[in-house]
């Protein structure tokens, strides 16, 4: 049962764009037969694998559940290495882009504008949303797998921008 | 506030199938118990009708302890030997505590973890609660007229890994099997959420004596799904006598004072806090060992100010939880607010300030957890037939592992539900090399020194290559309870490595047996005899599940063949069992234990087809 992939384990179709209703009600279904709670008087054996499925249960789910994830994982799948931590090449205009929030984060940072920080945080969840459409249409469409990996690396800086922004806005809030 | 739970006709247990667990909050200022009897969670009294049992213990040179409301009137007479909030020093070192001088108490600095002198010796904080334990087990078994299946205890959600394995021991001490270590935000979230019938998304803000909690719950059809949970587990109830305590002595500027009237003022500082819940001013009044005479006013103005920033403390790990969870406080159906503390009217102020919403406070915040803790602890125990309830937690505190130049490298991110686990390759760096120490950390900073050390373990047995040539896969486990467990296999010989763990703020197992046997003053009770019983309860335990398992599913899993070679298994257990070698009686459930594996898989793979077939039938009826 562990030989199954993510997809298969958690009862979807192999693809990029899912049904997240699904996801989470076959989700909450496994759990609710797997979990160790279910086993907390049961044999040794029992508990012991369920904490093994259960685990993979979890991981399963948190891996579909994000779309950068699930982009990985799909590439993964079709034996393909996303390069997110050795290859930085990237197009002009989107480095661009990079520079010009950080700069954005840094000015809103001194004068502790929150509220241009929360527009970041909009605006950057709307360029994610951008990629990840890129990013279906690559892997559910086209089959592009050198080009659904890109939009994964491209994914994972914008995550960077929003753990600064994050960042810089629990700092302006005291709680560093 | 009783709840009700209606079985369906015909599932009902048959009285004698009712295994008796119970829900334990082992609190920091106040402990209880509590049960689902007749299919209502209820708490347990006293014999004097007492549901609250004051988490106090006072040690007499004898050896013996008076525990709760007794204890509690010692306080004052004897500060040094009657312990209060030992919830606070569980799994912490002395240099973890600050203040230490607001105590009346002798701490031992004592590696693994402070210890209080008293004219008993010295005691660790886990064998005063472990007296709790004692007394609320007791408890349970006078009122419920049988011995204890087990129980579930709480824990606070932001309780680290050495301060919940330090609650374990002591039920271990105590003689308790635990069947989950419950948060109790969640356990609070349990008994609100089934009694009110809710869906949707709740914040538990819980303040008790000694710890806070923010827990963020989706609560929907009987699955309860933490988002995340954050908190303090040193800011309590107890910090507002504290800043009280010292505003009397800036008011008196009075000298240095001994252990008795630290007591009798921290006493009073506590009096005056509850009063001013419904007043808006109190009168503190006591005469000192020095024959000094203290008589001041507070006001709730005063106290409000002086608190504030209390208050305001509370709000930042609010604040992380809902970016953790991102959702925005318009996303809040209700907030829940448990522990005494929550009483104060500038923290209910505060929070319905915050979230824009009236906090929620029908159900009695002292009995919540313990309430909600009995309600899962029914379900463990394996009364409930239904299904109906999923407790989804997870672990509040990320687990790093140290690497070069003392950084932390973050392998499972706060927040993550639990069961969860990770694994990270490692290799040797010296030919030949067989061992090596992996340190891991608990916290969110870059800097090792800056999060909390919870153990060394260390891996034996690497078969010996050239350097770098091992590659040695070590798996980090969290549990259900939330307690880390590794283990490691060099990859390319596929040898499991021995890992021995030292526990940075912990017991060893030699302490925790060396306890059990000093608790046990009688002769008669020698160290053979109760390994003895021991093995014969677990002995029974596996017996009984096992044969549960087969009545179930023995016929559809496994064949004639399987079947009788697992009783034959099974047989042979109950024999040695009968016999007086409790260490021939753990051999044979090991024995069976491995034995019962492939069952064991066998039903997993059933439950996860039926979990998904289920869901398909449900698409094609629509």
């Amino acid at each position: 049962m562990l030989e199954k992939n993510y997809f298969e384990l958690l009862g979807l179709p192999v693809a990029f764009v899912i049904d997240p209703t699904l996801l989470d009600q076959n989700y909450r279904n496994l759990q609710s037969e797997v979990h160790p709670d279910r086993f907390a008087a049961a044999p040794a054996a029992d508990r012991l694998r369920s904490i093994q499925v259960a685990t993979q249960v979890n991981e399963a789910y948190q891996t579909l559940k994000s779309p950068i994830a699930r982009g990985r994982y799909l590439l993964q799948l079709n034996g393909v290495d996303t390069q997110e931590e050795t290859n930085t090449a990237m197009p002009a205009a989107f480095l661009m882009q990079q520079m010009e929030w950080r700069e954005a984060i840094e000015d809103a940072s001194a004068a502790r504008d929150i509220s241009a920080l929360d527009q970041l945080l909009k605006e950057l969840r709307q360029a994610a949303k951008t990629l990840e459409a890129e990013l279906q249409n690559s892997l559910d469409q086209q089959h592009d797998f050198a080009k659904a990996a890109e939009a994964v690396r491209k994914l994972r800086f914008l995550d960077k921008v929003r753990d600064e922004i994050e960042h810089a806005i629990e700092a302006l809030e005291g709680n560093l | 506030m009783a709840l009700l739970q209606i079985a369906e006709p015909g599932q009902s247990a048959a009285p004698h199938q009712h295994k008796l667990a119970v829900g334990i909050d082992l609190g920091t200022t106040n402990s209880l118990v509590a049960t689902v009897r007749s299919g209502m969670s209820v708490v347990l009294h006293d014999d004097k009708g007492r549901a609250l049992l004051p988490s106090v213990v006072h040690y007499l040179a004898d050896g013996s302890t008076d525990v709760g409301y007794e204890a509690q009137a010692q306080q004052s007479r004897d500060p040094q030997n009657t312990i209060i909030s030992a919830k606070r020093f569980m799994g912490r070192g002395v240099h973890d505590i600050p203040d230490l001088g607001h105590h009346p108490y002798r701490f031992v600095d004592s590696p693994g973890m402070l210890q209080l002198s008293t004219v008993a010796g010295p005691k660790s904080p886990v064998e005063v609660s472990a007296e709790i334990l004692k007394t609320l087990k007791a408890r349970a078994e006078k009122s419920l007229g049988g011995e204890l299946t087990g129980a579930v205890i709480t824990v606070p959600a932001y309780f680290d890994d050495a301060q919940r394995q330090a609650t374990k021991d002591a039920a271990k001490l105590a003689g308790l099997h635990v069947l989950r270590l419950l948060n109790e935000p969640t356990a609070a979230a349990v008994a609100y959420g089934l009694d009110n019938g809710s869906e949707g998304i709740f914040v538990i803000y819980d303040l008790g004596g000694g710890t806070f909690d923010v827990s963020i719950l989706r609560l929907s059809k009987g699955v309860f799904e933490v988002l995340a949970t954050n908190g303090d587990s040193a800011l309590g109830g107890d910090d507002f006598d504290r800043r009280v305590f010292c505003w009397i002595l800036e008011q008196t500027k009075l000298p240095p004072i001994g252990p008795e009237d630290t007591r009798l003022l921290l006493t009073k500082a506590r009096e005056a806090k509850e009063q001013l819940t419904d007043h808006d001013e109190t009168r503190i009044t006591c005469v000192l060992s020095t024959k000094q005479v203290i008589d001041l006013t507070l006001t709730h103005q005063a106290f409000a100010e002086a608190t504030q920033y209390l208050v305001t403390k509370t709000l930042s790990p609010t604040r992380k939880a809902l970016r953790d969870a991102r959702i925005g406080i318009e996303d809040v159906q209700g907030v829940v607010m448990v522990g005494g503390a929550t009483r104060m009217p500038q923290i209910q102020h505060a929070v319905a300030e915050f979230f824009g919403q009236e906090p929620l406070t029908n159900l009695d915040p002292d009995k919540v957890v313990a309430l909600g803790a009995a309600i899962q602890a029914n379900v463990l125990a394996g009364n409930k037939s239904e299904n109906e309830l999923l407790l989804l937690d997870v672990i509040p505190l990320s687990l790093g592992l140290e690497t070069m130049g003392g950084l932390t490298e973050r392998i499972i991110p706060r927040n993550a539900t639990i069961p969860v686990a990770r694994a990270q390759d490692f290799t040797t760096f010296k030919d030949g090399q067989t061992a090596m120490s992996i340190h891991v950390v608990q916290g969110e900073r870059d800097l090792i020194a800056d999060c909390r050390s919870l153990a060394r373990f260390e891996l034996r047995g690497i078969p010996p290559m050239a350097a770098g040539a091992a590659r040695i896969r070590v798996t980090f486990q969290v549990d259900a309870d939330g307690l880390l467990s590794v283990s490691a296999r060099e990859l390319a010989s596929g040898v499991e490595a021995n890992i021995v763990v030292k526990p940075s703020y912990g017991l060893s197992d030699d302490e925790i047996a060396n306890m059990l046997q000093a608790g046990f003053s009688n002769a008669q009770d020698d160290k053979q005899a109760r390994a003895l019983a021991e093995a014969r309860v677990e002995a029974n335990r596996l017996l009984e599940a096992i044969s549960a398992a087969l009545t179930k599913d023995g016929d559809a899993l496994l064949n004639a063949e399987e079947r009788q070679s697992l009783e034959i298994q099974m047989a042979a257990l109950r024999e040695t069992a009968n016999g007086i070698d409790h260490r021939a009686i753990t051999a044979s459930i090991d024995a069976l234990n491995h034995a019962s594996e492939t069952f064991a898989a066998r039903r997993m793979d059933a439950s996860v087809k039926q979990a998904l077939t289920g869901h398909t039938l449900n698409e094609l009826s629509l």
